[in-house]
């Protein structure tokens, strides 16, 4: 279990092939990347700025895959999230599951990165031709992490 | 009560700067009650921390409701709803 703010970019398949770590119990890796788009809202965007709370992020997200844990079989989960500059086209955040079967791994990962988006101390600023912004959280984010509520019963 | 309150993004922005110390007197007990102690200082909190604008708190580097109790020390964060990911 691991989660890491950092400014560096990151490289997918090497954090994939760590959180294997050539365990043989592992069928499955399900993985999410999110990207920097060039519009949002109708706005060229030029660039992101990513700021978070330093301390707390970190305890959000492991709260966040430790919720996972206790609802799917994970053998190991990986948040990777950027902060700082970040152009369009570049990495912004990587989460990573490894189970048995590939549906707690597909399920744990969608639901870290819906909780992740509505939990998670970060902010993003966006430079455009106009100026610079922060960027409006979105009321589609907190229905989908709505959607997973209640717990699903442990299978 | 000695509170240490900081704030991020557009708040920040808003009251031009990224942390204060502050001793609230006794009756403030709360998160909620905090937010409007800020905002009975007037400009920028008044303005930033008003009731209509949709904040989060955190008490100690966890979420908060408006209910969430304070303690003399505490570290309460206030902020814009998350972006991330």
């Amino acid at each position: 279990m691991a989660v890491r703010v950092q400014r560096e970019d990151f490289d997918v398949g090497a954090e994939l092939a760590a959180l294997q770590r050539d365990d043989p119990r592992v069928g499955a890796i399900a993985s999410f990347v999110g990207l920097a788009r060039d519009c949002n809202d109708g706005r060229q965007v030029l660039e992101l700025t990513l700021e978070h709370y330093p301390g707390m992020t970190e305890r959000a997200l492991e709260d966040i895959v430790a919720q996972a844990r206790a609802r799917w079989d994970i053998l190991e989960a990986l948040i990777v999230h950027r902060v700082g500059t970040i152009a369009p086209t570049e990495r912004i955040v990587l989460v990573a599951v490894t189970s048995a079967h590939r549906q707690h791994a597909f399920d744990a990962c969608r639901f870290l990165i819906d909780y992740l988006k509505t939990d998670a101390p970060f902010w993003k600023k966006e430079r455009s031709p106009e100026g610079s912004h922060w960027v409006e959280a979105r009321a589609s984010d907190e229905q989908a992490r709505a959607a997973w509520q209640p717990p699903e019963p442990r299978r | 009560m000695k509170l240490s309150v900081l704030y991020f993004a557009r708040l920040r922005d808003a009251i031009g700067r990224p942390a204060e110390q502050v001793d609230v007197p006794a009756d403030v007990t709360t998160v909620a009650e905090l937010r409007a102690w800020l905002v009975r200082r007037g400009s920028p909190w008044s303005s930033a921390l008003a009731p209509a604008a949709p904040i989060r708190a955190a008490v100690d580097q966890v979420m908060a409701r408006d209910a969430t109790r304070l303690h003399d020390g505490a570290e309460v964060a206030f902020f814009p709803p998350v972006t991330g990911g």
